[in-house]
């Protein structure tokens, strides 16, 4: 009895490990290394059914943070990079990892905080300003402190203000190595400010009493990317497929479906490709 | 935030309401989670035995090593599966990463050191009692191996449901060489996941009360066939 279970789990394991290869050998899907912030707030799940309908491509997206998704594909484990940190994408293609950038589509960076305000910052539109306020009052900021492309642009700003944020790390200035929602998690957890994308924090469902205290500063842009990888530094890498998914993406249909995804009626990224 | 009740309610309603995506996500992670530990079994239960009754030098600090192997962390499996497969990686060229073939390679590397070591560990107490008598019949010490696991196949259950149970809750190695791809290699763990960075907690939690669900009915399973076989063998 025991022999015969064994016996048909052990085919069953095999059937599975073959289904997975076969599987792994089709040339009918593109892996796409993204952020968070795409796969989050629901986007990528809204559109991309309308590409492999047009295409039968699917597309599988790894959702990581800017900086390990730059990574990940450098090691050609993904055919497009879909991320948000404008230099660092720049540098991918300048050192060849890419072939060419396009803007998609961009929304905003907003900092959320506590509805009580220690620091004063409600309604503020000068980022830097705010940031300040909240070093000098020592308020806790929670930061992403995982090199995704929130945190770095986190960096920059924090740059612009002269304050030196490595310093007060552990501190009012708390890192918490992890993604945007882990973040929020913990640092409405905490009564912390944190720099969020719009996005992602109108999906968030843990809100608890914080809101958007800061925006509207022209330097709060966030800009999104796409970049077929090279497929001449890796030989796996579906060029065809991935740049008709770039070609969609920044064409009519994609940048029309980009613009019509909305939650609670709001509007979550703004469709901004140039050709 | 819920409280518990309806958190346990919205799980079971979870279950009942068949929707077909929570039950691929189930499906693949029974798949994924059965298969390593049916892999790790055939590894570990014949080296764990034969750890048990051989005799060499040396042995002791085996023992402390596959011992101390339980404890590897599956973020680092994970990592280190993954540069294995990555494309920069050696093994790259299987085209193996972001597959359900990868997150069974992972779970095999994580399972197999618990299933050797507790293996190791109910052959040992066997020999003790049965050394001398299977001795006595001529066997070498080697050749004790598939007598003594027979015997004690009923022990060495535990130490596969033992295995199971790391596989099956593991979240960090699985998220790092499958990548949570929705409908590929998205599992209750990495949705779960998902779930929490997205703020839905108490749907996060309902997931996880699934998660305990399927880990009982396993368990349920595989205790009823024991007991069966244990009444056919022992009547």
């Amino acid at each position: 009895m025991l022999k015969r279970i064994c016996v048909t789990l052990c085919q069953a394991a095999v059937a599975t490990g073959m289904m997975a290869g076969l599987a792994a050998a089709d040339d009918s899907f593109i892996i796409v290394q993204s952020t968070t912030s795409t796969q989050n707030s629901g986007l990528l799940d809204a559109i991309l059914p309308q590409f492999q309908d047009k295409t039968g491509i699917e597309v599988r997206v790894v959702a990581v943070g800017t900086g390990q998704a730059i990574r990940n594909a450098q090691n050609g484990d993904g055919d497009v990079l879909l991320v948000h940190s404008k230099p660092s994408e720049e540098q991918f293609v300048a050192n060849g990892w890419g072939v060419q950038r396009f803007d998609v589509m961009y929304n905003d960076f907003v900092i959320v905080g506590p509805a009580s305000d220690p620091a004063g910052v409600a309604g503020s539109e000068d980022v830097v300003d705010a940031l300040t306020r909240i070093a000098q009052a020592g308020a806790v900021f929670a930061s992403r402190g995982d090199d995704s492309g929130t945190h770095k642009a986190e960096i920059r700003l924090w740059a612009a203000t002269g304050i030196d944020v490595a310093a007060q790390s552990g501190t009012w200035y708390r890192e918490t190595g992890s993604g945007m929602g882990a973040t929020l998690n913990t640092g409405t957890g905490m009564g912390a400010y944190i720099m969020t994308d719009r996005a992602t924090w109108i999906s968030f469902g843990n809100k608890g009493d914080h809101q958007v205290l800061v925006q509207g500063d022209p330097r709060m842009f966030n800009q999104y990317g796409v970049i077929l990888v090279n497929p001449e530094k890796h030989d796996n890498i579906k060029a065809d497929a991935g740049q008709a998914f770039i070609d969609w993406l920044t064409g009519a249909e994609g940048q029309a479906a980009i613009a019509a995804y909305q939650i609670d009626g709001q509007q979550l990224f703004f469709p901004n490709a140039t050709r | 935030m819920q409280n518990f009740a309806s958190i346990f309610s919205n799980a079971i309603g979870l279950i009942w309401s068949g929707d077909p995506a929570l039950w691929a996500i189930i499906l693949l992670s029974l798949q994924v989670s059965i298969a390593a530990v049916l892999i790790a079994a055939v590894i570990g239960l014949p080296l764990g035995a034969a750890l048990a009754v051989s005799r060499f030098p040396g042995r002791q600090v085996v023992i402390v090593l596959v011992n101390a192997l339980m404890g590897l962390p599956p973020v680092v499996v994970g990592l280190m599966v993954y540069l294995m497969l990555s494309n920069a990686g050696p093994l790259g060229v299987l085209q193996l990463l972001y597959t359900p073939t990868a997150m069974i390679i992972a779970q095999v590397v994580l399972v197999t050191p618990i299933v050797t070591a507790l293996t190791r560990q109910v052959i040992e107490t066997l020999d003790a009692e049965y050394h001398e008598h299977l001795r006595s019949i001529g066997l070498s010490r080697l050749a004790t191996v598939p007598v003594l696991l027979w015997d004690g196949r009923f022990a060495l259950m535990t130490a596969v449901l033992a295995g199971f149970g790391r596989a099956i809750a593991e979240v960090g190695a699985v998220i790092i060489v499958g990548g949570n791809i929705n409908h590929v290699t998205r599992v209750m763990t990495t949705t779960i996941a998902l779930e929490t960075s997205k703020g839905n907690l108490s749907l996060a939690m309902a997931l996880g009360t699934v998660l305990l669900i399927m880990a009982v009915a396993v368990n349920a399973v595989v205790g009823l066939l024991g007991l069966r076989a244990r009444q056919v063998a022992y009547a």
